[in-house]
């Protein structure tokens, strides 16, 4: 008998056995209930991932056993197939990923920039600017959705050789509203608040100047801010659907979430929905599960400021 | 380059510039509040042009009637469209049923979330994998979301084959309007759960282990502990879920808009949908702002409420600056 197996043993002796035994149906129990609760949030997720490689004959012969969630029966690759043809895809698809990519790149430099200007140095006007900046987070965009189309519609645009009026069917339109964000600047602002500032002053005695600060010591420090505010814009941005249906006419700047709106309306078949469905969703999951603790804490932050 | 040329060669070591705003020094602070202000410009052009300008916007346009596309410019029309709003019936149908949405979504909401944070806030084995699953769908489009649901709500579809295997026949979930409100109810509070869940995990974790384990030497039992040592902790964090469902739930659009187009009968229909179809499809931006302003007013009532909240918080814990 080894030294622990000695105290276990003690213990199991002080311990009476009747309390031991709850204990442990008690977190059974609880395993069972999570079990199932993982089910409900799960399977229909399954479900949208399995239906893709079915026909539309075998998803509707499964539905009421457990095959529906399995990959078993007629298994194909047509409703992949089947999304390239009947719309332009690919089109689609890289419209959405140069949408959110550019708009979080911009997003990054704008709101760190004004915040870096706002945490570090002398800007007159900086709190009536934070206040505002504050100020604009409680109005949600579906608020202002509607002025908005209108007011973008007056804006003058530039198609390449002259000036044209309205932003209306481009890629422009689905960025640039959505690059300075309020909750961006507040997030980076709170998080240079806590880089010490003689790093400045040790840098500017070498002879630094701000941008270079910005750039070479308080970016290179704020990675935990930048994923934060990245993972913010980038699920939106990929996600949004209101304001596209509205601005977007032409296939050529349609992103994948107005498409698939389109691609339904063509009387397609549900397991091509669900191939659809598959694509723009299952990369995303998959980066949520890869980086799942910046994702966890970017969404955590946004609710500990309250 | 740039970096350079934006600040002022700082004087020589050993100088004796420190005390006093020298003269050069003064002219650097002038420098810096221009680069300062250089280096915001962008946000606040971009603010201004696409946040501030749309809010201000929505005050004018509610009050003329303004066209999204007119060679005539809207003109002023006093409440005109308040009236006519008030005296829609799609109107009251779309505000009858947002405050629906929202009453149910609130609180059974937050509560789902509560339990299922109270539950996944261990350190035991497949802790992770839990949160992991039940976060899914948050990361998943409300676009997609919807679509899936759609098939799974259908009347032979996944949900009411299962029913079906227990005995119960399921109704036409979206066809029918007595049922279509609530299962958007349900759908939405699958897909969303999981952000509150994790808002809530944040809010459990800053309380002290210290106090549970006193709790538990007083002898207080499960039941005893939340209420006297959990419930306070989360006050906080209570405040702003609330805040953020109840908004976020005032703003209900994609689901209907993919689901139901509003029906059947208007049993669906909402004000952002409501507003849409006015400003978009039927083009008239003024009744559209019209809308947006009565949300809009919606909003500021609960963050009034909110503001009224938090002050009797900080009152009651004295004077924390």
């Amino acid at each position: 008998m080894t030294v622990t197996d000695l105290e276990a043993a003690r213990r199991a002796e002080a311990r009476p056995a009747v309390r031991r035994t709850p204990h442990r149906v008690r977190a059974g129990a609880l395993l069972v209930f999570k079990t199932l609760l993982a089910l409900v949030f799960g399977l229909p997720l399954v479900f949208m991932i399995v239906s893709s490689f079915k026909p539309d004959l075998q998803i509707f012969a499964d539905l009421g056993s457990p095959a529906a969630f399995l990959p078993i029966g007629d298994l194909t690759l047509d409703n992949y197939l089947g999304v390239f043809d009947r719309v332009p895809f690919a089109q689609f698809l890289l419209n959405s990923i140069m949408i959110s990519a550019v708009t979080v790149a911009l997003g990054l430099v704008v709101n760190s920039m004004a915040a870096f200007a706002m945490s570090r140095m002398r800007m007159p006007g900086r709190k009536v600017a934070l206040g505002v900046i504050l100020a604009t987070l409680i109005v949600p965009f579906e608020v202002m959705a509607l002025p908005m189309l209108w007011w973008v519609n007056q804006l003058p645009y530039f198609d390449g050789s002259e000036f044209v009026q309205g932003w209306l069917d481009t890629y422009p339109v689905q960025i640039v509203p959505f690059i300075a964000s309020a909750f961006s600047i507040f997030l980076f602002y709170q998080y240079f608040e806590s880089i010490p500032r003689e790093l400045d002053e040790a840098a500017r005695v070498d002879g630094a100047g701000w941008f270079r600060i910005y750039v070479s010591i308080v970016m290179p420090l704020s990675g935990p801010a930048v994923a934060t505010a990245a993972i913010l814009t980038f699920l939106p941005a990929w996600n949004q659907y209101l304001w596209p249906l509205m601005v977007t006419q032409s296939e050529s700047v349609r992103p994948v979430m107005v498409g698939i709106d389109y691609f339904k309306q063509l009387n397609v078949s549900w397991g091509q929905i669900m191939a659809y469905a598959s694509i723009i969703t299952v990369p995303v999951l998959a980066l949520f599960i890869a980086f799942q603790r910046a994702f966890v804490s970017s969404i955590a932050s946004s609710g500990v400021k309250g | 380059m740039s970096s350079t040329t934006l600040s002022p060669p700082l004087a020589e070591p050993g100088e004796a510039t420190r005390p006093g705003p020298s003269k050069g020094r003064r002219r650097g602070r002038g420098k810096e509040s221009a680069t300062a202000l250089v280096m915001f410009l962008p946000a606040a052009v971009l603010i201004l042009t696409f946040l501030i300008i749309p809010i201000i916007l929505t005050f004018i346009l509610a009050f003329t009637n303004t066209r999204l596309i007119s060679p005539e410019p809207g003109r002023f029309i006093g409440l005109e469209n308040f009236s006519n709003l008030f005296t829609d019936d799609t109107f009251w149908a779309s505000l009858r049923n947002t405050i629906i949405f929202t009453v149910v979504i609130v609180p059974v909401q937050s509560a789902i979330a509560l339990g299922v944070a109270l539950l996944v806030n261990t350190r035991t084995r497949g802790t992770t994998f839990f949160r992991t699953v039940y976060f899914l769908p948050v990361v998943t489009s409300i676009v997609v979301v919807s679509m899936l649901w759609m098939f799974m709500y259908q009347k032979d579809g996944l949900i009411n084959t299962m029913l079906a295997r227990i005995g119960i026949a399921g109704p036409d979930w979206l066809g029918d309007p007595n049922w279509s409100l609530f299962a958007i109810i349900v759908m939405s509070i699958w897909q969303a759960m999981g952000f509150h869940m994790i808002i809530w995990l944040s809010g459990l974790q800053t309380i002290p282990a210290e106090l549970y384990e006193a709790a538990s030497l007083d002898g207080a039992t499960r039941w005893q502990q939340f209420v006297h040592v959990t419930w306070p902790g989360l006050r906080p964090t209570a405040i702003f879920i609330l805040i953020t469902i109840t908004i976020a739930a005032f703003g209900l659009f994609s689901q209907v808009n993919i689901m139901t187009q509003g029906g059947p009968l208007g049993s669906t229909t909402t004000l952002v949908f409501m507003a849409v179809r006015s400003g978009f499809e039927r083009q008239q931006t003024g009744y559209a702002s019209a809308i947006s302003l009565v949300f809009f007013v919606l909003v500021l009532i609960v963050t009034v409420i909110q503001m009224l909240l938090t002050r009797e918080k900080s009152e009651k814990k004295g004077a924390r600056s």
